[in-house]
């Protein structure tokens, strides 16, 4: 049952991948993309992740997705338009990629079906285990984490600014 | 496996509402979009298909380019709504990481003081 939770879920994931590339319109690849973020989401669950869905889905499907959206509205890029100049850098990136995918599924030992699911905290929830390794054992990360959110913040306004300015 | 199997049914206990709320709300949008094609009535003619604008002929393409500051709206959303994410595990630890813990956030929430007033003087959260 566990593992055919996960073969619906990973079946999804890669459908709706595909259709991401696949689609012309580039709002209809957007919204197939949420449906990815969505059933990421569920294989969170499964996997005793419930604080990574739960950011799964407020962050990726609920953030993210937006800017994805505007990006594209800004952009207007119409269902005509091909970007496929970058065939080659991308059939590089696809082969090294699943090389390793497939190096990695190897020294493992390959299996089909549901992943193990990570340690459970009987006695604690799972945001407060992630709160408790968080803010002591990974606090550099954690403090590092609001620095490149600033930078990321600053070169939004900056990269933007000239488009305020002009439309001013 | 048999443990594994066990816990996998107490989690399918535990989300059996959240499963249902997923089906009710596409079985919702689902049966209202099918419903409404089976019942309605199809007399279609060339003016009832025309792009309606308003009563005039639409003088412009409707995909038109947004605003870059829909773009910095959304941004500015993705920052901070990363910021209240790591506010949550921090809450909900409170009690057992102490003053180290105000210090920590404080000094997490400094740095997001500084985005902020940085987007506010630079005139980002301005709309015209």
């Amino acid at each position: 049952m566990a593992t055919f939770v996960f073969l619906y879920f990973a079946a999804v994931i890669v459908m709706a991948a595909s259709l991401v590339v696949l689609v012309r319109n580039p709002i209809y690849s957007a919204l197939s993309l949420l449906v990815m973020f969505f059933h990421v989401a569920g294989l969170y669950v499964t996997l005793h992740a419930e604080f990574l869905a739960a950011i799964q889905i407020i962050v990726y499907a609920g953030a993210i997705l937006v800017l994805y959206l505007f990006v594209v509205m800004l952009l207007n890029v119409k269902r005509e338009e091909q970007f496929n100049r970058q065939g080659p850098v991308a059939l590089f990136l696809g082969v090294v990629l699943l090389t390793e995918a497939v190096l990695l599924t190897v020294s493992r030992g390959f299996t089909v079906g549901a992943p193990e699911p990570g340690r459970e905290g009987a006695a604690v929830g799972n945001t407060e285990s992630i709160g408790e390794v968080l803010y002591s054992t990974y606090l550099f990360p954690f403090e590092i984490a609001s620095l490149i959110l600033l930078v990321a913040m600053i070169g939004a306004v900056i990269l933007s600014k000239k488009g305020i300015m002009e439309s001013k | 496996m048999v443990g594994g199997l066990d816990l996998f049914l107490d989690y399918l206990a535990k989300y059996s509402p959240i499963v249902v709320f997923i089906i009710l709300a596409a079985g919702f949008g689902i049966v209202t979009l099918v419903l409404s094609y089976l019942v309605q009535p199809k007399y279609p003619e060339d003016e009832k298909l025309s792009v309606y604008e308003c009563g005039s002929e639409p003088f412009s393409d409707s995909r038109m380019p947004f605003p870059v500051r829909y773009y910095v709206i959304a941004m500015l959303f993705v920052i901070f709504d990363i910021e209240v994410i790591f506010l949550y595990p921090w809450a909900v630890t409170f009690d057992q990481l102490g003053v180290i813990g105000l210090i920590e956030m404080m000094i997490f929430i400094g740095l997001f003081v500084v985005a902020y007033v940085y987007a506010w003087r630079k005139g980002a959260l301005e709309w015209d």
